[in-house]
Order: C-alpha cells, then structure tokens, then sequence
C-alpha cells in the first residue's frame, strides 16, 4: 500500500492503494466516481476512457502509480452540468441504447475533438476504433461527433 | 386494481432500502409536496408534476421511455411534467416485468392504455364531483381539466387528492388512433442525460456501506471443481474469504432460465475489486470431469429431461457430429405433399447446408450482482431480464419467503437474451448469505465470455425443386442444432409451395445455450434467405420478384392451416424495400443483397450494399423496411433498429465461439471479435410501414435477416456463396487461397 494524491476532476484527491492498482478501481472502488466503466480489463473495449492530460487513455491497465502529477479527467468532470458540446450532441443524437459503453464514447470523442477540431469520416472511426458498442449505436455516435465539432 | 392516496415517496418508501438510487427527476421540474397515487403505474402530485412507473426492466430497447409514453397518451398529459421512475420487482402491482422476445411494447401496450385512460377518467371524475358538472362535458388536454359552459378548468394536480379516492372505473373508452399526441412523436431517452454524465445507473455500479466484493472462478465445460489451494490467496491483502458454493443441486427441478451451467464455484471475497482479483489469479484450482446427469427442468412446454452429458466437448467434434447426424433420420415437424415425389420430377434441383458457430453475448456490462442477505430478507439488485423467472429458485435456495426476497431492478448494460438466466442473482446472494455481508460480484470479462449460456450452434440443409416453368415445387428443411434445432417449421415458404419438408434433429451438450437476439432467427433467417436467393438465380428470376411470386400464391391459394405470418405484410416490407432501396436501378458501384424475415410479430426487409476495399468488405449502405404496426417512439425505433443490423453485421461477419476440449478458444475482445466503427456502415436508413395496427417489437426482427442481406451481397461482390459464419472468416479463406 502506498499513498497517491491525484488530481481528479480539477481536485485533489489522495487514496491509501496498492500501487499497482489500476486507475479504473481506483475512481470506482475508492472514489465513487462510477461513470468510468469496466468492460474488458485489457484495454480492448475503450469502456473505461478517462483523459490523462486531455489525452483519451484506457483506465483498467494503467497503474495508479504511473499517474504522478498528470490531471486525470473522468465522465463526471467532462463538464460542471453535462454541457460539454459533445455530451450535447450526443443527447441531440440520442445515441445511448443500453448506455454502458457511452461514458467511454464521449471521452474518446471529446479527446478527438480538442486535438483535431474538425475531423474527417475517417479520423472519427480511427479515434473511436477501439470503443465497441455491442448495441451498435456507431452511426449515432459519428453523427453526434460531426454535430459537436460544429457547434 | 386498489387504489390508495400514499404519502410522499409512495412506493418509493416502501423499497427504501436502496438510498443509492434516488429518482431521476427531471432538472428544472419542481418536485410536490405530495403525491397521489392513481394505480400502480401513475401518481401525481398536487402540483401537477405526474410520476409514471417503468415496470419492465431496461436493456436498450428504450421501453423506459416507450412504455411510459403510452400511459402519458391516454392520461392525457405534457410530456415535460413527466418523471418516469423504474418500478423495482413488484408482481403484484405490475403485469409481466420481463424484457425479452420484443413483447414489451406488444403485450404492454393495452395494460398501459387501460392504466393511463382510467387515471385520466378518475380525474375527470373528481372534477365532475367537485365543480357538480356531468363528467361527459368535461375535457382534457395536457394535463389539464376543462367544463366548456362553466368556464372551470383545473390542473390534474388540483384534482389528484380526490381523485385517488374514487372507485377505479371499469371499461373506460381508450383514445382514438387518430388522437395520440405523445405516441408517434419522438421522445428522448429518459435517462439520456444521467447515462452522458456518467451517473451510477448500472448494477455494477452500485455500492452499500460495508459492501465487499466477490469473484467467481468456474470450471471449462464438462468439468467440476475438485480441490482448491487457496493458501496464497488467504494470505493477500484485503481478502476475506475463498470458499466453494453450490447454488443448485442436481436434483432441483428447474425451470427453462435456471443454469444447469456451473453449480459449484469457487469464490473468493475481499474488501476491493483488485484485491480480489490479484487473489483469483492466485487460486490453484483442480478439476475433474463430471459424470453424466439429467436434470428435470419444467419449461414452457412441460417438464422434461435433460441430459448433461460427460465428456470436453470440441467445436471440430460438434461438426463431425453435425455431418453424422444430417444423414440419419430426424424428426419431421411438418409436411405437405410428397417432397421426394416431387424431386423425381423436378427439372432443376438446389441443395445447400448452412452451419452457424456458438456466439457469446458479450454484454459490454460483465454479469454483476449486489445482494445482501440477511435472516430478515434479501434485497438483491443487478441486471435482469426476468426478475420472475428466479424469484421462485431464490425462495428454495434461500430459505426465505418471496415476500421477503426484494429484487430491484438496474439498468442493464445490454442483455440480447443473457440475462433472462438470472444465476447471478443466485449467486450473489448465496454468497452474501455464507459470509452474512452485503456483496456485489463481479465477473471479470473472461468469467463472462467463458460461461456458457451461447447462442447453439446451428446447421440446416436445404433442397428446392423447380419445374420446368422455374415454379418452386418442392421445399424440404432439415435442421440440427446442439442443443437445438432452429427450424421455425410454419415459417415462409411452408404455405407456398405444395409440397413441404420440414425436420429437425438435436445432440445434448455440456456447453450451455440460451435466448440470444431473437433466438433459432438469428441463424435460420440466414440460412433460408440465403438459400431463397440462390434459388431465385437458379429459377432466373429477380429475388425480390421470386419471393413476392411465392407469397402471391401462398395469399390465393394457401397450403397448410398453421401458416405462422400475414402475407400482405410479408410482401409489403418487400415492397417497400423496394422502393426505398430503387432496387433494380442502375448507378450504384456496390453489390447488394436483399432477404426479409418475419419473427417475434414484425416483419422487416432488408437491402444490403457493400463493396471490398483492401480484401474487406466495407457496408456503404443498408436501406430496412419495417411493419410493427403504429411506431411509439419513431426516432428510437430507428435507434433500435440501426443497432439491431449493424449488430446482425457485425456477428455475420465476425461472431465465433469455438471450443477445445471443453475450454472456450477466447476469452476476452483481443479474440473475440466484434465489430468496430471502421466496419460499420456508412449509412442506414430505416423505414417503417404505416398503419395502425397494434404495436409490435424491434428488439430482435431486424436483427436475423441482415445476416442474408450481408451473404446475398458478398455473393454479387466475390462471386461466391458464404454457407458458414462467420463470413469474414471464409473471405478471408477464399482471398488467402487465391
């Protein structure tokens, strides 16, 4: 165990972890901050993005100790009241169905859009490649990102 | 129905066991000082804001939102003054709370006209009583109540107090079609906003104070657990506990969604999710082969036996198996004519086998559940489908009364038929009660991809017959299955064609299946419009033609009684496909495939068009046409059925669960494939037929048929026919031979 203060969400924030725990169990299991999903555990469903220094960044195989003084950004810091532009959107589009994966969506998004303002079809799939939707709201999702980076 | 005025909370109280979840009010709605309840589905408070209930469990298909906007229709209010809430497990007060087989909307939809019309009429009851005016000069609109000629007009909040008090009225009058102003008009997702801000809304993400955490480990298919060596695991931090469980004893007589998949378990439970998983990595797990059972289990059919054979089932052994099996006899299940008579006479002949592999749900929400049982009762929480379906298990298995037994119902992160087996429930709450804490566990994805309950793996073998006018004379299905067959045998074309075959054989299994998005469809949809349209060459005519000639004749003269589908609508989603698809118009680069299905009462079809970039096939477009009878919530509705092919697609394409040794070949995404954003569609577009008849599902219909409409489509591009899913497997077979 080892003590780690992180600045989450614009806050700081210290937990007493296992340093090798990933981020992911540390938002949901120690912090409450459930918005962060687990889907896979290896980095391969994108359920569980968060943004590492505004860099869209898998949660569940990142150590907690490889943080250091990096700011995380999770769903529920995304915006004050849930108006960042792309969750916006994505209420516009109504583009959940089952929801689950949706948080780790919009943080892929919102990371795409702050590095690449107005992207093409292709760069939106290259982005949100690697967050699946077994509900298959794909189409959704690309239409909401395209309404965002024009709003 | 008993109708009582219930102080602030109403039910809400009587279930307040679980302070983690409040209600999700809506922002800027002021929320009353009061409620008042009218039935189980509606109150309303004295200032005019009305609560509806969601009684069936959510997964995706939008019923949370649908659903209520049927009770707002007939109440007659404004959709912004609207909170719906989801109801917990309450069989007492809600009809049928299970979300499955596209029923929700279908059989939901009179129970919730009636509920929201005789609130509405208790309402003008009580205004008729107050002003002293007869209630049939009284109207309404939005919520609120007018008398014409006095000039009164009251908020239904004004009224709800002595409204909840009257007698329920019988019979009242529903609205006119011609009168919906909610249904049919598009409505976002009531938990929209809660799902983009990350809400906990989910069963995984729930929490009570001093909740631990528990993980199973399972054996692979057709094995048990023997010893465990749990000395490193006792030993690591935060761990509480490591036992064995067993949740059902071979000799309890099951029901159709109890597991007969891994009774005993190995659990370990610990204070945080990590500990308890670097724990489970730690166990030293023997296993040792089970002996052949049979379990009773009594299903919508009656009881019966199934036998769980001994032995590691292997996906090569299971198609030695299927090819043995297709040449002995099977069970006919239905017959016209003379088949064999009519193949001595045929001028052309077809015969063709599909085969499908196990596929695994992959639920982006992991199997989950919170229970905390106690010697008081259980309060148990997590995603289910079909609260009903286990109540009467946790009772035996528990030891406790049903009353006692409260199950709350989560948002599901996705279902597609897995969470109609409920064995978490009875997991977790075993667990909780051997170590006498609140629990939630949690199964890692590999728990979850490895735990049986798979759509089956399928074969079906076609033959056709044509005369020398290409008119089809002869149909002849035999279908396999382990555990069971898809043959759907008074589906189209039985009814078209005089002479009709149709059988179906099955071999037992350890590896478990069960309902999977639109189960048995999903693979003979594929299968019977993929071979329709081979057919349809072979006779030289257009497919979409061909089909509507069979149903041409089967509307003027049927063959058979138990035809199980309306002709006129079945060619109307083909007509419509049609025209929205301009199929046969000259212009597009891509190639395209059409089939249609009918299943779980809605009828769809479906073009396909896609081109091969870089060896792979790029969907450009999908154009569906749909009959579900009048349209709730038409922008979900297309939601839903966007979801339902791009899903069809993506396991067409790449869905497979193959076995060695009764161990699953994957595990986790990095094997199994699904598909992605790079392989989804360009476009869809999904149209839907109007009329008014009653409403029926989109959970499921739109799924199977996309399987053809895909196969026919690679055909036209590569010149070959795709017989065996998944598709891109064989592509790729095809390509690497060159």
């Amino acid at each position: 165990m080892a003590t780690f203060n992180l600045n989450i969400n614009g806050k700081q924030q210290s937990v007493d972890v296992d340093p090798k725990t990933p981020i992911l169990w540390v938002l949901r299991d120690h912090l409450g901050l459930v918005g962060t999903k687990f889907g896979c555990g290896m980095a391969q469903c994108g359920a569980c993005t968060i943004h590492l220094d505004g860099t869209a960044t898998r949660s569940c195989i990142l150590p907690v100790s490889s943080i250091g003084e990096k700011k995380i950004t999770t769903i529920e810091g995304l915006s004050e009241v849930g108006d960042h532009p792309v969750q916006k959107a994505w209420l516009e589009h109504d583009v959940p169905q089952c929801g689950y994966c949706q948080a780790g969506q919009i943080m892929s998004a919102a990371a795409l859009l702050k590095s690449n303002p107005k992207p093409s079809d292709e760069e939106i799939e290259n982005a949100m490649n690697g967050n699946l939707c077994r509900c298959g709201t794909y189409l959704r999702i690309k239409a909401a990102i395209k309404t965002a980076a024009n709003a | 129905m008993k109708v009582s005025a219930l102080a602030s909370g109403g039910m809400i109280l009587s279930f307040g066991w679980l302070t983690g979840c409040k209600p999700s009010a809506k922002e800027m709605l002021e929320m009353p000082k009061e409620w008042f309840e009218l039935n189980s589905y509606i109150k309303i408070g004295e200032n005019g804001v009305v609560t509806l209930y969601s009684a069936n469990p959510e997964f995706g298909s939008n019923v949370k939102t649908s659903m209520p906007m049927i009770l707002a229709d007939e109440l007659d209010v404004d959709w912004k003054n609207v909170i719906v809430e989801q109801a917990d497990f309450f069989p007492e007060r809600f009809n049928r709370q299970f979300t499955g087989g596209s029923q929700g909307i279908r059989q939901g939809w009179k129970p919730l006209r009636t509920a929201g019309s005789t609130a509405r009429q208790m309402l003008v009851n009580a205004a008729a009583q107050t002003w002293n005016v007869p209630a049939n000069e009284i109207t309404t609109e939005a919520g609120m109540l007018y008398h014409k000629a006095s000039g009164k007009l009251a908020g239904y909040g004004e009224m709800a107090s002595i409204a909840a008090k009257l007698e329920v009225p019988k019979d009242v009058p529903l609205k006119e079609i011609k009168d919906f102003k909610i249904i049919g008009n598009s409505k976002k997702n009531v938990d929209g906003k809660s799902i983009v801000t990350g809400k906990s809304l989910f069963g995984i993400d729930y929490k009570k104070e001093g909740m631990l955490i528990a993980m199973i480990a399972h054996p692979p298919f057709g094995m048990q657990v023997k010893s465990v060596d749990d000395s490193e695991a006792r030993s690591m931090p935060g761990i509480k506990d490591v036992f064995v469980i067993e949740t059902l004893r071979d000799d309890y007589e099951r029901n159709g969604f109890d597991t007969t998949t891994f009774t005993k378990l190995v659990v370990v439970v610990g204070s945080s999710t990590w500990e308890v998983l670097n724990a489970k990595k730690s166990l030293k797990i023997e296993w040792e082969n089970i002996q052949t059972k049979k379990i009773t289990v009594q299903g919508w059919t009656g009881k019966q036996e199934v036998t769980i054979p001994a032995g590691l089932e292997s996906t090569i052994g299971h198609k030695e198996r299927m090819v043995e099996m297709s040449k002995k006899k099977a069970n006919v299940l239905r017959k016209d004519g003379d088949v064999e008579l009519a193949f001595k006479k045929a001028v052309k002949t077809l015969e063709r086998t599909y085969y499908a592999p196990h596929l695994a749900h992959n639920t982006m929400e992991p199997v989950n559940c919170f229970a905390h049982v106690t010697a008081d009762g259980a309060e148990i929480y997590g995603p289910t489908q079909a609260p009903e379906f286990i109540m009467r298990t946790l009772v035996a298995r528990l030891g406790l009364p049903k009353e006692k037994i409260h199950i709350k119902l989560a948002r599901m992160g996705g279902g597609f038929g897995l969470r109609a087996y409920c064995h978490h429930m009875v997991e977790a709450a075993v667990i909780s009660q051997k170590v006498n804490a609140p629990i939630k566990m949690i199964y890692t994805r590999e728990d979850d991809m490895t735990y049986g309950i798979y759509r089956p793996t399928y074969t079906a073998m076609y033959r056709a017959a044509l005369d020398k006018d290409n008119n089809l004379i002869a149909f002849h299905v035999k279908g396999g299955g382990i555990p069971e067959h898809a043959v759907h045998a008074n589906r189209f074309p039985a009814g078209a064609v005089d002479n009709y075959l149709a059988e179906g054989w099955q071999l037992d299994s350890n590896i478990t299946i069960g309902a999977f998005r639109a189960p048995r469809s999903n693979f003979i949809a594929g299968a019977e419009q993929s071979f329709l349209d081979e057919l349809a060459e072979l006779a030289g005519k257009d497919p979409i033609d061909f089909r509507l000639e069979l149903f041409e004749r089967a509307k003027n003269n049927p063959v058979g009684k138990d035809n199980d589908y309306d002709v006129d609508r079945y060619a109307g989603v083909l007509k419509l496909v049609r025209e929205k698809a301009k199929w046969g118009e000259a212009g597009s680069k891509a190639s395209r495939g059409v089939a249609a299905y009918f299943c779980h009462n809605t009828y769809v079809a479906e073009v396909v068009d896609l081109t091969i970039e870089n060896n792979k096939p790029v969907i450009q477009n999908v154009v569906a046409a749909v009959d579900c009878g009048i349209v709730v919530n038409p922008d979900a509705a297309a939601n839903m059925g966007e979801g339902g092919i791009v899903d069809g697609i993506g396991n067409a394409l790449f869905g497979e669960l193959t076995f060695v040794d009764g161990v699953p070949e994957k595990n986790n995404f990095h094997q199994y494939k699904m598909i992605r954003q790079k392989e989804a569609p360009k476009a869809i577009e999904v149209h839907f037929v109007q009329n008014d008849k009653e409403p029926t599902g989109l959970g499921e219909p739109l799924f199977p048929p996309v399987f053809a409409a895909v196969a026919n489509a690679l055909y036209k591009a590569t010149g070959k026919r795709f017989y065996n899913q998944p598709f891109a497997k064989e592509l790729k077979k095809d390509i690497d031979l060159g």
